[in-house]
């Protein structure tokens, strides 16, 4: 089953994704990705799309996948990886509508996406969730296997299946348009203690 | 002027490689317990949750299994070469490199760094070059200070030519604008650098070296003092919280630096960083 509620309301998550298991999906919920899952960062996904467009059979079937954008540490003998946390996805934002359009249907990083990914997952019936920036230790405890499958010449951004069991993460864009963080960060934020010249950009613009 | 020391480049690669090693898995003492504060402090459950989960993955690093971060950084590695120390043996940036490459390989660090920036990116996979900052300062002492520097957190760093007239009120929302731009890419909680002053690079190595400092501890003036006080009070009123998921502690420490400028100048230079802040220090 792709999406397992948990007794304590968080929902275990692997591929493949079909749109309903998406739907199921909303901004705020806890998951535990469990399972395949592909790594692919910036020069990877460069190669990805340059495979694309020159008709190359692309390393793996994105339908109903899952992409964790990531770039591990070498593993030390013994363990199956290294540090594997995630890795900021704005940086795919060129390239994502392209995969979602394939059929791609989950992507794990960390930090905002765009608007026009954000528009790109509700259209293609998609979902974005973030694991814990930073904290590439733990993710590596929850990495079970993990194979080179593509581009081993980019080193620590080769495309990869991981196997993974039940990393944690948080549903940030959902296919209805929902973003999580701005959501999660506009109750806490003290508009009454910043300043004025601050809220209105009137000054010191940043470029 | 004292007499002239000899010193082989040998042991300023072998300080160098225990540095990389060490501070990818051993986060500084400082910063330890400035998680921690900010975990006692925090008002968002959720947020505290996470603070939690920064303090496992402190500890579990500490073991010497896994890298705090897959980000193992750029080597940024600051020298102050005592001018009384004749370097030996090697060419002191060769020196340094080794230190990098050796470090890198036997820690089981990810090599992150590209040949060149815009029609060369092979991956050198040793994370060499570092990039190496030397000062020239009296004394026979070599003192090295070595920093993992996320690539995440450093893409979210601004910099700008304000005009003297913008004044400390400008710098300040330029400050908060990038913090609030950041937002969520550059986990946080960090520590905010902050260069005011100089010329156009000289703004940017004060914010670095402004980063480098022990985690909260004031400018030495009390003016500056006053002003860090201030950006973090704001900054925290942000409202975006550990991960971007809310909360009242959006950064962990702000720290400025200040120096001379030109009468038509107000550089300003925000350097970002994350909660895997990796810095150590040998003098030989």
């Amino acid at each position: 089953m792709p999406v397992e509620v948990l007794e304590d309301g968080r929902k275990r998550v692997s591929a493949p994704l079909f749109d309903e298991d998406v739907r199921a999906l909303h901004a705020g919920d806890v998951v535990l990705l469990s399972g395949a899952v592909y790594v692919a960062r910036d020069a990877a996904h460069k190669k990805l799309l340059e495979d694309l467009d020159a008709g190359v059979p692309l390393p793996f079937d994105p339908v109903g996948q899952i992409v964790y954008y990531a770039g591990p540490t070498p593993e030390r003998p013994g363990n199956p990886i290294g540090s594997a946390g995630p890795t900021t996805a704005s940086r795919m934002d060129r390239y994502t509508p392209r995969l979602l359009e394939l059929g791609l249907k989950g992507i794990v990083g960390k930090g905002g996406r765009g608007p026009v990914v954000r528009d790109a997952l509700k259209e293609h019936t998609a979902v974005y969730m973030a694991a814990l920036g930073g904290g590439g230790a733990l993710a590596a405890l929850q990495v079970r296997s993990q194979r080179v499958i593509a581009y081993a010449e980019l080193g620590p951004e080769a495309v990869r299946e991981l196997i993974l069991q039940d990393l944690p993460a948080w549903v940030v864009n959902d296919c209805e348009g929902r973003d999580f963080y701005a959501e999660a960060t506009a109750p806490w934020r003290r508009d009454d203690r910043l300043p004025e010249s601050f809220r209105s950009g009137a000054k010191a613009p940043l470029d | 002027m004292g007499a002239v020391r000899e010193l082989d480049a040998s042991a300023i690669t072998e300080a160098v490689r225990e540095l990389c090693i060490q501070i990818n898995y051993v986060v500084p003492e400082d910063m330890v317990a400035a998680v921690k504060r900010a975990r006692e402090a925090e008002e968002s459950p959720v947020a505290k949750q996470i603070l939690e989960l920064l303090v496992k993955n402190q500890e579990l690093a500490a073991e010497g299994e896994y890298p705090y971060c897959q980000d193992t950084g750029y080597t940024v590695v600051f020298i102050d070469l005592g001018q009384d120390v004749h370097i030996t043996g090697a060419d002191l940036s060769d020196a340094v490199d080794e230190g990098v490459r050796h470090g890198y390989r036997e820690g089981y660090l990810r090599g992150s760094v590209v040949r060149e920036a815009l029609f060369d990116r092979t991956n050198t996979m040793d994370n060499t070059p570092a990039f190496l900052h030397v000062r020239i300062v009296p004394g026979d002492q070599v003192r090295i200070q070595v920093d993992a520097k996320g690539g995440g957190s450093e893409n979210k760093s601004r910099h700008a030519m304000l005009k003297p007239a913008d004044g400390i009120e400008g710098v300040r929302d330029f400050v908060l604008r990038a913090v609030a731009e950041a937002g969520p890419d550059s986990c946080p909680p960090g520590i905010i650098g902050v260069g005011v002053g100089g010329n156009f690079e000289w703004s940017a190595i004060l914010a670095k070296r402004a980063l480098l400092r022990k985690v909260g501890q004031p400018n030495p003036d009390p003016k500056v003092a006053a002003f860090e006080a201030e950006l973090f009070e704001l900054c925290n009123a942000l409202g975006i919280g550990p991960q971007s998921l809310g909360g009242t502690q959006t950064v962990l420490a702000v720290h400025v630096e200040t120096m001379a400028t030109h009468i038509a100048s107000l550089p300003v230079a925000v350097n970002i960083e994350c909660h895997a802040h990796r810095t150590g220090t040998k003098v030989i």
